[in-house]
């Protein structure tokens, strides 16, 4: 009897011993689920989904605060591999965050307009603007992540929309439109 | 010569196609002429455009480098004749897309000025990474129709290479550019083959050639004549016995595993146009300034090879052989199988452009229906890669990109015998390059957002030092006040104020007002301010007394 309640009680001191030094050597930092919504969505760091970024997007989600319909920029695709990762359905985009754009674009700044206001380059959330105050900004195209945040804040609205270039670098090969059910029931 | 017979090995699947070719082998390579403007697209290769030197205005010389390589992965581009540079801007290029890319465009003025070039007699006099480096600055790609860097290739890095083998295959139908520069070009390619081996330190070289190739056979053959260090070897013509990896087991059995490179298993494979290519750069210190490229097909009424200048506009080929764009249905850039169609005939040709295919209106073959797959199975059985393409195909039109991945997308060479032997006319190739550059397109998308977020977790990072540091010089400031107040045991600010009112109160009682301009006065003037001064004094007193008065 007492060698019964010896053992458990030591077994039960190791198993202890063992679990509350792997708690510490094996910490997880960040929480992982919060790390892998991050890397689906698409970084454009624009708040259309009324939190300030991505991450804080990624943690909402995680924490059960938001939807996994609110980042039109990563549209359809976004969505569908979020619920494949959180296991939940597919939903249609919330059209209260905006609407998927047709095409991706980025911005350009009129350089003849720009006063050197410095506004653009606070607003940016990449980095992706150049200037110093009253010298001509300009915006790193490649860099630019097609957010829109810097157009509100220009006080002579020089900064437009522009789609991104088709290039003999960028080009995919379309579709094929195939109408085979219309063949097959022409046949049959 | 006497060697050991090499045991052949069958590839699976592939095709036996009608080949096309004696149309336009009939002719000697003819040398077409300089055209009034060469364009040249910065990107003729696999990897990072090239890099302009020459500004517009410049002149250059014929073999001139006018851009230079830009990274690992690319090679210079040069002029293919004397000129002026007269734009650097987006043109018409041959790409599938259609799309404009940039090019340097050089005004030729027809006298063919050529840069001083450094000969060798022996090309062992040079260490292998000096033929690298020339084969490089020399701008050659693979000219088989990939246009991957060819010194890359010629590069053993850490592998050791047992063989070399010269894709002389040439398996496409139409194309011809190989079998005729080996039937004119015999020596030179066998010099060129020679010089590879040496860079790559390999074993052996072998050189495949489809057995339809008689006379270019017969010419390598006449070539190697007094010595037995290349073994000539002919393939079975069985389309598509020149892709690289079919070539590779063919002729050694050995299988080349997904996703590595020949050089993995100790095999490298060049196209004899290459090794051309190279034996000019090393012997003549040539760059590659033109190529063999074949114009043919129906739409052509002269079919031939031309030795063209890179650069050369292909609508100056296509009068050349007198053909009329009006007749012409369908014009491709390259084969039938894997060749695209041609949209603007202002592209130039380009290092990989190896053959021209024009289809006369009168063989115009209407598009066929395309019906629902029946899983017939017969793109499997033809399949020279062994993959599943109607797997592939559900996959594609479903856009399952992941489990597209999973039946090896990547393995496919594009080659075209699903589409061939489909009863459906599925276009499979086409779902399967919408598929490959799709993948693509999300791996640059993924990279761009890993890097968007870097930057804005930077920017934060950046913001909340600032916001630190912002605290911590207040907070010196902050006790270097305090530090100034415990001397002079008093409220800092009523200090400050104390001294500002202080000096004002020393500038009151020591400044005696000293009216300006009064230097250098005339008596009479003297007289006059005394006067006024007296006159004030009076009326000062005057008001004086009559202000007390009241009081």
């Amino acid at each position: 009897m007492l060698t019964a309640v010896i053992t458990l009680l030591i077994i039960a001191a190791v198993f202890g011993l063992v679990l509350g030094f792997a708690a510490v050597r094996f910490k997880v930092e960040s929480d992982p689920v919060v790390d892998k919504i991050d890397a689906l969505l698409p970084q454009t760091q624009c708040g259309q989904c009324t939190f300030p970024g991505c991450r804080p997007y990624a943690e909402a989600i995680a924490n059960g605060e938001a939807e996994i319909n609110q980042c039109p920029p990563g549209g359809e695709v976004t969505i569908q591999a979020l619920a494949d990762l959180l296991g939940r359905d597919p939903l249609p985009l919330n059209p209260e965050h905006g609407e998927v754009k047709p095409e991706k674009t980025v911005v350009i700044i009129d350089e003849e307009l720009c006063i050197g206001c410095t506004l653009c380059i606070q607003a940016c959330p990449v980095d992706a603007i150049l200037g110093a105050a009253k010298q001509m900004h300009t915006v790193i195209a490649d860099e630019c992540t097609g957010c829109d945040l810097c157009i509100p804040p220009c006080p002579v609205d020089c900064i437009y929309i522009v789609p991104v270039k088709a290039s003999v670098a960028n080009w995919k090969w379309p579709s094929p439109v195939v109408d085979d059910e219309q063949t097959a029931e022409a046949a049959s | 010569m006497m060697q050991p017979q090499r045991t052949l090995h069958e590839f699976h699947g592939g095709l036996q196609l009608e080949d096309h070719k004696s149309t336009s082998t009939s002719r000697p390579i003819e040398e077409a002429p300089v055209p009034a403007q060469l364009v040249l697209p910065l990107l003729q290769h696999i990897g990072n455009p090239a890099r302009p030197i020459v500004s517009v205005g410049d002149t250059v010389l014929k073999g001139q480098m006018v851009a230079e390589a830009d990274g690992r992965v690319s090679v210079p581009v040069h002029a293919s004749s004397s000129g002026t540079v007269v734009a650097i801007e987006p043109r018409d290029v041959p790409h599938a897309s259609g799309l404009k890319a940039m090019c340097i465009v050089i005004e030729t003025d027809g006298e063919d000025r050529e840069i001083e070039t450094n000969t060798v007699a022996d090309f062992t006099s040079l260490s292998p990474d000096e033929v690298r480096e020339r084969v490089l600055s020399a701008g050659i790609v693979g000219l088989g129709g990939a246009g991957f860097p060819s010194y890359i290739k010629l590069n053993p890095q850490t592998f050791a290479v047992d063989t070399l083998i010269l894709n002389a295959a040439e398996c496409e139908p139409y194309i011809t550019c190989d079998d005729m520069l080996m039937r004119e070009r015999a020596a030179e390619v066998i010099a060129g083959a020679r010089i590879m081996q040496y860079a790559l330190h390999a074993k052996t070289c072998v050189i495949g050639i489809e057995d339809n190739k008689i006379d270019a056979y017969a010419a390598l053959q006449q070539a190697l004549a007094d010595s037995d260090d290349i073994e000539l070897v002919r393939v079975p013509s069985r389309y598509p016995a020149g892709g690289e990896k079919q070539m590779i087991y063919t002729l050694t059995g050995k299988q080349v595993p997904s996703h590595t490179r020949p050089l993995e298993i100790g095999i490298i494979c060049h196209n004899v146009g290459t090794a051309a290519a190279v034996y000019d750069a090393i012997m003549h210190g040539e760059p590659l300034l033109s190529r063999t490229v074949t114009l043919t097909g129906s739409g052509i009424p002269q079919p031939r090879n031309l030795q063209v200048r890179i650069g050369t506009p292909i609508e100056d080929l296509l009068s050349l052989c007198h053909s009329n764009t009006g007749d012409i249905d369908r014009l491709m850039i390259g084969g039938p199988m894997m060749g695209f169609d041609l949209q603007a005939t202002a592209a130039p040709v380009t290092k990989v452009c190896n053959c021209v295919l024009a289809i006369h209106t009168r063989d115009h073959l209407p598009p066929q229906a395309t019906m629902p797959c029946i899983r017939c199975g017969e793109c499997a059985n033809v399949c020279p890669a062994q993959l599943l393409p109607q797997q592939l195909y559900w996959h594609a039109r479903a856009q399952e990109f992941d489990h597209i991945q999973d039946h090896h997308l990547f393995d496919c060479i594009e080659c075209g015998c699903c589409d061939v032997v489909c009863p459906s006319h599925i276009p499979l190739v086409q779902f399967f390059r919408f598929a490959k550059t799709t993948i693509w397109q999300q791996e640059r998308d993924k990279h761009k957002s890993d890097r968007a977020r870097g930057r804005h977790e930077f920017k934060l990072e950046r913001l909340e030092r600032e916001k630190q540091e912002k605290r911590e010089r207040h907070n010196r400031k902050k006790a270097a006040l305090k530090k100034d107040t415990d001397k002079q045991g008093d409220d800092p600010k009523k200090a400050a104020i104390l001294a500002a009112m202080k000096r004002v109160q020393e500038k009151k009682t020591t400044a005696t007002p000293h009216p300006k301009n009064v230097d250098h006065l005339t008596p009479e003037q003297q007289q006059q301010i005394d006067e006024v001064d007296k006159r004030r004094a009076e009326h000062k007193a005057a008001e004086k007394e009559e202000t007390d008065k009241p009081s």
